[in-house]
C-alpha cells in the first residue's frame, strides 16, 4: 500500500446483494410504463407543458412601415451599443432630408443575441425574433443585408420589462 | 433416391429455411426491441422514426452497415480477422437448430413433382431441424466454437483493447461453460436423456413437471452462466467500453461488426430457446395435454407458446442490461470459479441423492409426486443459496482478502 490505497470496510451482515438486485429491477420495470415527455420536434414544436417564451431572443427582424420601406432612419444607435459589433450600418439621406440606411447588414454569426439593438432603437425599427431555426448551405448566408431582415415575418421579441418583471 | 429419402431431405430443406429466417428475423427485432426498452426505462421515445412506430429500424441499421465502408486496419491479420465474426455468428445459429420449437407437425403427402420426380412423406415430423439424440451435448461443443470468432477477432485486429477483450471473452466464456454444464447435469439426471425432445417429452407431465420448479436452482446457475456466455450485462467484460474502448469489436466496422452483433443477439435468442427447453417445458402448454394430440392447430399453438416464452427471456436480459452496473473482473471470476461451479457440483450430488431417496427407499412411483417432493427439497436449498448470496459472503469485494493495513506511521510533516 505504498501509495495509500484506501481499502473500504464494509459491513457484511448489512450488505444485501439479492434483494437490492430485485429492488433495482423492480425500478426499471415501473419505468417502463412512464409517461414520455420527449417531444416530436420537427412535427410538434409546442406542447401544452412547453412553449417557446415571447422573450426568446433569435435572429433578426427589421420593421417596415406602410409603403414597405424599412423603419430605420439610421441614427447608429445599433452599432454603437452592440458589444459584438456585428452591425454594419452606411447612412444615407434623400432630397427631403431623410435619413435612411444605404447599407444594413447583421452578421448573425458574430451577434450574441443580447438584445440591445431592440432596446435602443428609437423607431422600433431592428427586433430580435422568437426564431431559432437557422440553418443555411454556406456562411455567408449568415450575413443578413435589409432585404433579408425586412423580409422575415415570425414574431418579435418581447424584451425585458423593468416594470414587468415576471411578464405578466 | 427413394421417394422417403427426397422427401426426408425436402422436409429438412424447408425446416432449416423456417428456422433460420425466424432466428434472424427475430436477432433484428431483438436489437430494436433492445432499444425500446432501453429507451422506456430512461423515460425516453426510442427509435420511431423509420417506418410505422419505427418498425422498420432493423432494416435501415442492415442497410447502412452493408453500405458503410471495411476497414481492415493496417497490422491486422487479414485472414482472421475477415473469418472471426463468421466464426461467432455460425456457431451462435448453429444451436437453435437442435432444439424443438412446436409440437411434432403432422404431414402426409405422397406428390410427384417436376424435375424431383416422386416424393413421400408420412407420419408426423419433429418441429426442429434435426432430432439429434446428443442433443445437449452438441449445444456444449458449438458453443464452445462461438470462443475462437472472438478470441480470434480480438488477437487479429492487432490492438491492445481488442486483445483483452478476446482474453477476457476466452477467459469468461471457458470458465462459465462449466458452470452452465454442471447446472444441466440434474436435468440429465432426472430425465435420462440428453435430447431436447425427450427432455421436452419429461416435462409434460404432472404439475411439476417443468424442471424449473424441482431443479430451481440449476436453472438460476444456467441463467446467470447464460448471462456470462453471451456477454451480456452484468458480465460484459469483453466489450466493457468504459475500460477497453469497445472490447474485441473494437476495431471492426461495417458488416463484420454487425456479424459480431448478430452473433451477440443470436446467442441470446440461442439461450432464451435452452432455458425455455431445458427448464420450462419447451412448447408444453401448462395445465392440458391436448398440446400433445399431434395435428396442426397443436404445432401453430404450442410455437406461439415456445416463442412467447423466448421472448420473455429476451426481455428478461434485457430488463437486466439496463438495471444492473457491471461486474469487476475479479468478481466475475470468483463467482464463476468459487461460487458457481462448487454450488453446481454439490448440487448435483443434491439432486443424484434427492432422486435415489425418493426412487428408492421412499418407493415413489408417480411422475408428479416425484417431482413435487423434489420440488419441496428445492425450497430450503433455494431459501438458503439465495440467502447467503444476499449477503455477499462469497462475492464480496476484494477488501475481505487482504485484511487492513496497520495505520502507517504519520509521515514527516
Amino acid at each position: 500500500m505504498a501509495i495509500g490505497v484506501k481499502v473500504m470496510h464494509r459491513p457484511g451482515s448489512e450488505a444485501s446483494y439479492v434483494r437490492a438486485t430485485l429492488k433495482g429491477m423492480a425500478l426499471t420495470f415501473r419505468h417502463l410504463f412512464r409517461p414520455k415527455i420527449t417531444m416530436q420536434y420537427p412535427e410538434e414544436r409546442s406542447t401544452e407543458t412547453w412553449t417557446i417564451s415571447p422573450r426568446w431572443r433569435g435572429t433578426h427582424r427589421m420593421l417596415t412601415d406602410e409603403q414597405g420601406r424599412s423603419k430605420c432612419v439610421a441614427c447608429g444607435l445599433c452599432p454603437q451599443i452592440c458589444p459584438a459589433n456585428c452591425i454594419k450600418l452606411v447612412p444615407g439621406e434623400d432630397e427631403d432630408g431623410n435619413r435612411y440606411p444605404l447599407i444594413y447588414e447583421i452578421d448573425e454569426f458574430r451577434c450574441v443575441f443580447c438584445g440591445y439593438c431592440q432596446e435602443v432603437c428609437p423607431e422600433e425599427a431592428i427586433h430580435v425574433g422568437v426564431h431559432y431555426e437557422n440553418a443555411e448551405y454556406e456562411r455567408g448566408r449568415f450575413v443578413y443585408d435589409l432585404e433579408r431582415l425586412s423580409a422575415q415575418t415570425h414574431p418579435v421579441s418581447s424584451l425585458w420589462d423593468p416594470t414587468d418583471p415576471r411578464g405578466e | 433416391m427413394t421417394p422417403e429419402m427426397k422427401g426426408f431431405i425436402l422436409v429438412s430443406v424447408v425446416k432449416l429455411v423456417v428456422v433460420f429466417t425466424f432466428v434472424m428475423i427475430l436477432v433484428a427485432y431483438a436489437t430494436l426491441l433492445e432499444r425500446w426498452i432501453a429507451a422506456w426505462i430512461q423515460d425516453r421515445v426510442g427509435p420511431n422514426r423509420a417506418g410505422p412506430k419505427g418498425l422498420f429500424q432493423p432494416l435501415a441499421d442492415g442497410l447502412k452497415n452493408i453500405l458503410k465502408e471495411e476497414v481492415i486496419p493496417g497490422g491486422a491479420s487479414k485472414v482472421l480477422f475477415v473469418i472471426a465474426p463468421a466464426i461467432s455468428l455460425m456457431a451462435a445459429l448453429m444451436i437453435p437448430l437442435t432444439i424443438p420449437w412446436a409440437a411434432p407437425i403432422p404431414l402426409e403427402f405422397d406428390v410427384t413433382l417436376p424435375l424431383l420426380g416422386r416424393i413421400v412423406h408420412h407420419g408426423s415430423t419433429a418441429a426442429a431441424v434435426t432430432v439429434l439424440p446428443i442433443g445437449f451435448l452438441y449445444v456444449l461443443a458449438v458453443s464452445s466454437v462461438g470462443v475462437y470468432g472472438i478470441a480470434l477477432g480480438g488477437w487479429a485486429s492487432n490492438n491492445k483493447y481488442s486483445l483483452m477483450g478476446g482474453l477476457r471473452a476466452t477467459a469468461q466464456m471457458v470458465s462459465y461453460e462449466v458452470a452452465m454444464g454442471l447446472s444441466v447435469i440434474p436435468v440429465l439426471l432426472l430425465v435420462g436423456n440428453v435430447s431436447f425432445v425427450e427432455i421436452v417429452t419429461a416435462q409434460q407431465q404432472g404439475p411439476f413437471g417443468w424442471l424449473v420448479l424441482p431443479l430451481g436452482l440449476s436453472a438460476f446457475i444456467f441463467l446467470v452462466s447464460g448471462f456470462a456466455e453471451t456477454n451480456r450485462v452484468p458480465f460484459d467484460m469483453p466489450e466493457s467500453e468504459s475500460e477497453l474502448v469497445a472490447g474485441y469489436h473494437t476495431e471492426y466496422s461495417a458488416m463484420k461488426f454487425s456479424a459480431f452483433m448478430i452473433a451477440e443477439f443470436a446467442a441470446m435468442v440461442t439461450i432464451s430457446m435452452m432455458f425455455t427447453t431445458l427448464f420450462l417445458g419447451g412448447w408444453d402448454i401448462p395445465g392440458t395435454h391436448w398440446d400433445e394430440a399431434g395435428g396442426m392447430a397443436q404445432f401453430l399453438l404450442t410455437a406461439v407458446v415456445f416463442f412467447t416464452k423466448c421472448l420473455l427471456f429476451l426481455f428478461l436480459f434485457m430488463w437486466v442490461r439496463w438495471t444492473l452496473p457491471r461486474f469487476r473482473y475479479d468478481q466475475l471470476m470468483a463467482l464463476g470459479w468459487k461460487v458457481l461451479i462448487p454450488m453446481g457440483l454439490a448440487y448435483v450430488l443434491f439432486v443424484a441423492v434427492a432422486v435415489w431417496v425418493v426412487d428408492g427407499p421412499l418407493g415413489v412411483t408417480s411422475v408428479a409426486a416425484r417431482s413435487g417432493l423434489l420440488f419441496l427439497f428445492n425450497v430450503p436449498v433455494l431459501a438458503f443459496v439465495f440467502r447467503v448470496l444476499d449477503r455477499g459472503r462469497l462475492i464480496r469485494g476484494s477488501s475481505i482478502r487482504s485484511p487492513a493495513p496497520a495505520p502507517r506511521r504519520a509521515r514527516a510533516a
